[in-house]
């Protein structure tokens, strides 16, 4: 069993539905980024994704831009990702890391090769926001061969016609982009995701995570009590953003603020355990 | 990498793209999720509006009425004697209602637009030809309009910003990256992705997901479609060379796409050479850069060794894209079409040549074209015939030229 089924599985048991917090690569710099995904496994991250910066992440609001931006400006490389995994997976050798970015810099490393380097680093699934199930058989031979799950991503203008097609051969789980809009901008209504989520899982028996405009522990504790897990990363950037001194440099206690943060979220998500 | 053509259409060039929207290895439909459906639908209704009679009669009656077509095909004979080789003519699509080629896409888009129901555009410019375009079919057709125009470009392009302001349309400075044509699209892309239900997106080149690159070429063909007719009538032959300048690349391939199974024909696109190719300061794709994915097309990009986007740099706000159309990219690595390269002080050069040879003002994109047709004509016997797209005039650039010489106006 994978470790994203396996995670879930052990969810399901406990009778709760799974944090995911988001952090982008090197934001703004490799030890920081670094010492955030050590800390959220114990803050209560029961899955992780690791943002690959771009230099146009199109499907992204202004707060993920501007991570992407530090991150370049601190030097990252695609391969810096992969090193931030196997570090991480040197102690942690259950929580599932997902990397999500656009497909660009996987092309320029080898899709290839770069499928076979992130399953040898621990790299458990792949979102890959600008490759649509159209364009999918470019890597899904690569990941199925190297064990790793490619994500599928489900978007409100996906019809129910279309849903069948999106799923097809999918594995992991699927992230319900939960409005039509970038990240980081606004929230979808509880009536929306209350209409929205039977509709997928008419489809498909794999957890689904909804993610784009989940910011607050109360709004963390609905998607996941609603779906099957919450993602959360324009909230969490904004910590970080907001606490860069000068320099661009996080200023002292910043992890911590955000591990906080982090924390404050898993304890909604956990209130739903308690409350079923 | 197999090309996929239809067995009947092996003969042609001009049969693609695939039903996949590629063209050899490029193009394709690479963008999120929540567009696919809407890239989809657009695919969809395109291909019912071109085989739709009453819809090519209402665009050719519009070309005709509104945008000024045919636009003339006039010999450059100062130009020609002075140069001293190949006889150059000029397809003058400056002369168009909106001063460029791009009125030949919007009115398309726009009425495809109007068919689909939607009632909100958007769309990105550089240098403003685009932008001003759209803006004008927004006006005519009475929909509201937002411009997406990198910062950099609102304000070396201020007089196209005013005309879209006096056309009704929102112009919305985008400031991230270098604030020019690549950023104003993924904003555009992103406007699109939070307002799918009502929205219209006219791209204003031959790039972005399947169907756009299809269609615009489309929708610009007819300059190329025009100019081999009026080219038999003056001189009973196709041209030996077709030139046109190179951003996106949508006046080459309307230039060139009727041309491209006339294999007596040379077809060459410029591409901005900014600084010089060997200064990294350069928005020439084809020539600088290597295959990747951006805007929804796999295509040639300037890019670093991770993948990262490298902005471009050109003069010309309309050639300032890292990227190119996907179809450029094919007629690249095929052959058929050959791509070269032209600096900001040729084109420059070049611009000052033509408003004093022919009293013609062309804008700084075709200026680039020129600058290589100065070049190749001296090498050519004076019976042979160039023929180059005159795809925009100059007036919005004035400006521009006046700083690079030194003048205040």
């Amino acid at each position: 069993m994978s470790r994203i089924s396996a995670r879930f599985a052990k969810l399901r048991a406990e009778g709760r539905g799974a944090l995911i917090p988001f952090v982008e690569a090197w934001d703004p710099d490799g030890p920081t980024s670094m010492a955030l995904l050590r800390g959220m496994p114990a803050a209560g991250a029961d899955l992780i994704e690791i943002g690959i910066p771009f230099t146009d992440p199109m499907a992204d609001g202004p707060i993920i831009q501007a991570a992407a931006r530090r991150a370049l400006l601190a030097g990252v490389k695609l391969r810096f990702v992969l090193d931030m995994v196997r570090a991480f997976r040197l102690e942690d050798a259950d929580t599932p890391i997902i990397l999500m970015g656009y497909l660009n810099p996987i092309l320029s490393y080898g899709v290839q090769k770069f499928c076979e380097d992130s399953a040898k680093a621990g790299v458990d699934g792949f979102i890959i926001v600008d490759l649509p199930t159209e364009e999918a058989d470019l890597m899904l031979p690569h990941t199925n061969a190297n064990g790793l799950d490619f994500i599928r991503l489900i978007a409100p203008t996906t019809d129910d016609q279309r849903l069948p097609h999106v799923l097809n051969g999918s594995s992991g789980f699927v992230y319900y982009v939960s409005i039509t809009g970038i990240t980081g901008t606004r929230s979808a209504s509880s009536s929306d995701l209350a209409a929205a989520i039977p509709r997928v899982r008419k489809v498909t028996d794999l957890p689904i995570a909804i993610g784009f405009g989940v910011r607050t522990p109360a709004q963390a504790a609905e998607a996941s009590r609603v779906a099957d897990a919450a993602v959360v990363a324009s909230a969490l950037i904004e910590t970080m953003a907001g606490n860069l001194d000068a320099d661009g440099k996080a200023k002292p206690g910043t992890v911590e603020k955000i591990l906080a943060q982090v924390r404050a979220l898993a304890d909604g998500v956990r209130g739903k355990g308690a409350a079923a | 990498m197999n090309q996929s053509l239809p067995p009947a259409a092996l003969n042609s060039l001009r049969s693609g793209p695939t039903d996949r929207g590629r063209f050899g290895a490029y193009g394709g439909r690479f963008v999120a999720e929540t567009l696919m459906p809407l890239v989809l639908a657009v695919e969809q209704a395109y291909a019912e509006a071109k085989v739709d009679p009453e819809f090519q009669a209402d665009l050719k009656s519009h070309l005709t009425h509104y945008v000024g077509r045919p636009s003339p095909l006039w010999f450059a004979k100062r130009l020609t004697e002075r140069l001293g080789g190949a006889k150059v003519y000029f397809k003058r699509d400056e002369l168009n209602h909106t001063g460029s080629h791009k009125a030949n896409n919007c009115m398309g888009q726009i009425l495809l637009a109007r068919r689909m129901g939607k009632t909100r555009i958007i769309a990105e410019t550089g240098a403003g030809q685009h932008g001003v375009a759209t803006a004008t079919m927004c006006a005519l057709f009475g929909l509201p309009c937002t411009v997406y125009m990198g910062a950099t470009d609102v304000e070396r392009q201020a007089p196209n910003v005013f005309r879209m302001k006096l056309l009704g349309a929102e112009v919305k400075a985008v400031t991230s990256g270098a604030g020019t044509l690549k950023d104003a699209m993924n904003e555009a892309m992103r406007d699109w992705v939070a307002n799918v239900e009502d929205t219209f997106y006219i791209i204003g080149t031959v790039a972005g997901p399947h169907p756009y690159p299809m269609m615009v070429r489309d929708f610009q063909s007819v300059i190329g479609e025009e100019a081999k007719v009026q080219m038999r009538e003056a001189e009973g032959r196709l041209p030996d060379v077709c030139v046109a300048c190179i951003g996106g690349g949508s006046n080459a391939m309307g230039l060139f796409h009727p041309f491209l199974d006339d294999s007596s024909v040379r077809l060459i696109g410029v591409e901005a050479g900014g600084h010089g190719i060997e200064t990294g300061q350069h928005a020439a794709s084809l020539t600088g850069g290597r295959p990747g994915v951006l805007h929804g097309n796999r295509t040639y990009l300037l890019q670093d060794d991770d993948g990262q986007i490298i902005e471009a740099h050109s003069i010309s706000a309309g050639l300032d894209y890292p990227g190119i159309g996907p179809e450029h990219s094919w007629l690249h690595d095929i052959g058929r079409v050959e791509y070269v390269s032209a600096t900001d002080n040729e084109a420059l050069a070049a611009f000052q040549l033509c408003t004093q040879t022919e009293g013609i003002i062309p804008a700084l994109e075709p200026a680039h074209a020129l600058a290589y047709v100065t070049k190749l004509a001296p090498t050519m016997d004076k019976d042979k015939i160039i023929l180059m797209n005159l795809c925009g005039r100059g007036d919005k650039d004035i400006a521009t030229v006046a700083a690079h010489l030194g003048m205040k106006l």
